[in-house]
């Protein structure tokens, strides 16, 4: 009889913050499919197609870059207003959270 | 930045027989447009159709392929490099219980060099840690885990297997303990689906982070088995109610799919997203075809993938081309505005049930069978003697369900 593992506790939903520090999981890949002539990102039974501006933001997911330093430099880079900028990427990057091709940095 | 559309990440289509897809456009044509802006993103590999299970609805043909006529490692090995070469980004390795092949490791270790994304699916039983770890090794990405129900009891009787759920949590707690990501996959049917609720909350404490409440489609042994598996149409909208509400209290920490039965649905489903589109299946033996239950439509001919390329098979094969896009189609879809939602349906059910796989599918309302397609759901489902199982065995569905005595 195969041993039961102790039970865990439930995880619960990540709210992201602006200083929330986001990393894809080792399993989540965004890569270029030079084919399509696009870029991806492969997640568990799912492709994803990202536009220019969530590659720019996924790429600086690296788990060192709160939330709000990420939108300051591409608010800098496009010279759009940050605050804009930051809602915009605050609600792509909960969605994403959700779909689970971002987690929390440890 | 504040004049991009807010909608920066959409989502391909992952055609699975029966999923509903987002209806999303055909993919932009990349530099080669005679390869990859075609090309199937995923690609349904049964590796094997032994299997240690016996579950009354598997998706298998009822006619198994043997053991002495699959591919070889080198094999399949070569498959997954044209693969990539193709253009498929994802590839399903399934079975039967695809862990059977004891080259399995060899089998991952090509696709991951190549760059395709590795879903392991399988039912458990006969993995072991070592075996796992040396997976994930060799490249694995996920694993999908199949549950027959959450009562232990049950589950052993569905799939015919003695102490199949002990196991089963044994290796979810391997996956989550090599990092892994975890799908449970819940076949749901008649007998099962009022516990579609534990289901989810035990996917949950299993770490996973996806769940498949994918009820039964009444294909190959489910179709033998339907009078047992079929659930009423009360059932199903509970069901349906109890996954939106999973939904909503598990938002952010588990995804749920859900893959509804047509019997009860108003359009037809969207099969493999339309033929020949996104996805590709490969038999153990090597047979290539547009979806895992083409074989059922006599007359059509199907290519091995020892005998032509894979290119080759997608772009022009007959099987491939009969039924891709939409000039194919007869009235009502020919005219219908929802073609290019649904495409008709399913053709292998079409077939089944007309004779003719370019008939609309008598899922749909608009088929003159519709309405005595469903008539049998409702008969079926609401009889108080269920059959028993005709289990799934080599020849074993040549035996019909004996009588109806179940007691």
């Amino acid at each position: 009889m195969a041993e039961t593992p102790a039970p865990k506790t439930v995880p619960t939903r990540l709210i992201v913050a602006a200083d929330t520090c986001l990393v894809m999981p080792r399993h989540i890949k965004l890569r270029h499919d030079p084919g399509r002539g696009r870029w991806i990102i492969l997640a568990p039974e799912r492709v994803f197609n990202p536009d220019e501006t969530a590659v720019e933001v996924l790429q600086r997911c690296d788990g060192q870059r709160s939330v709000s330093m990420i939108a300051e430099a591409l608010s800098q880079e496009y010279q759009a207003p940050l605050e804009v900028v930051l809602n915009d990427i605050l609600e792509m990057l909960q969605d994403l959270t959700d779909k689970g091709v971002l987690v929390k940095a440890q | 930045m504040n004049e991009i559309a807010p909608t920066h990440v959409t989502e391909s289509a992952m055609p699975v027989c029966a999923r509903v897809a987002d209806g999303s456009p055909a993919p932009d044509p990349g530099p080669d447009p005679a390869l990859c802006a075609r090309a199937p993103i995923g690609m349904l590999c049964e590796l094997t159709h032994r299997c240690p299970l016996q579950c009354p609805y598997c998706s298998n043909p009822v006619e198994l392929e043997r053991a002495n006529v699959e591919l070889t490692t080198a094999e399949w090995q070569d498959v997954m490099r044209q693969a990539a070469t193709l253009g498929v980004l994802q590839i399903h390795l399934s079975g039967g219980e695809p862990t059977a092949r004891k080259d399995l490791e060899d089998i991952v270790k090509v696709a991951a060099e190549v760059g395709l994304y590795t879903n392991l699916i399988t039912a458990g039983v006969t993995l072991t840690r070592d075996r796992l770890a040396r997976l994930v090794e060799a490249g694995l990405d996920h694993v999908q885990l199949s549950v027959q129900d959450v009562d232990p009891e049950n589950a052993d009787r569905i799939a015919a297997y003695k102490g199949g759920m002990a196991k089963k949590i044994e290796v979810a707690g391997w996956v989550k303990e090599n990092g892994l990501p975890l799908t449970i996959n819940c076949p749901i049917h008649r007998q099962n689906i009022h516990n579609v609720p534990r289901m989810i909350d035990f996917a949950v404490e299993m770490g996973a982070g996806r769940v498949e409440i994918a009820h039964v489609q009444y294909y190959a042994w489910a179709l033998v088995n339907r009078a047992a598996l079929m659930p009423t149409r009360e059932a199903f909208m509970t069901a349906a109610k109890q996954v939106e509400e999973a939904r909503e209290k598990y938002k952010g920490v588990i995804v749920i799919d859900a893959i509804v039965p047509d019997y009860y649905a108003k359009f037809p489903k969207p099969c493999m997203g339309g033929w020949a589109r996104g996805i590709v299946n490969i038999t153990p033996s090597g047979r290539v075809l547009p979806c895992h239950a083409a074989e059922s439509i006599k007359g059509l001919p199907f290519d091995n993938i020892k005998d032509r390329p894979l290119a080759d098979i997608w772009l022009n094969a007959e099987a491939f081309q009969k039924y891709r896009g939409t000039s194919w189609m007869k009235e009502p879809c020919r005219s219908c505005p929802r073609k290019e939602i649904d495409y008709g349906g399913c053709r292998c059910q079409a077939f089944a049930l007309t004779g003719d796989a370019a008939n609309t599918d008598p899922a749909c309302s608009l088929s003159p069978l519709h309405a005595q397609w469903q008539a049998v759901a409702e008969v079926e489902s609401h009889n108080p003697n269920v059959p028993e199982f005709v289990y799934r065995r080599v020849g074993g569905a040549a035996k019909k369900p004996e009588t109806h005595n179940a007691s």
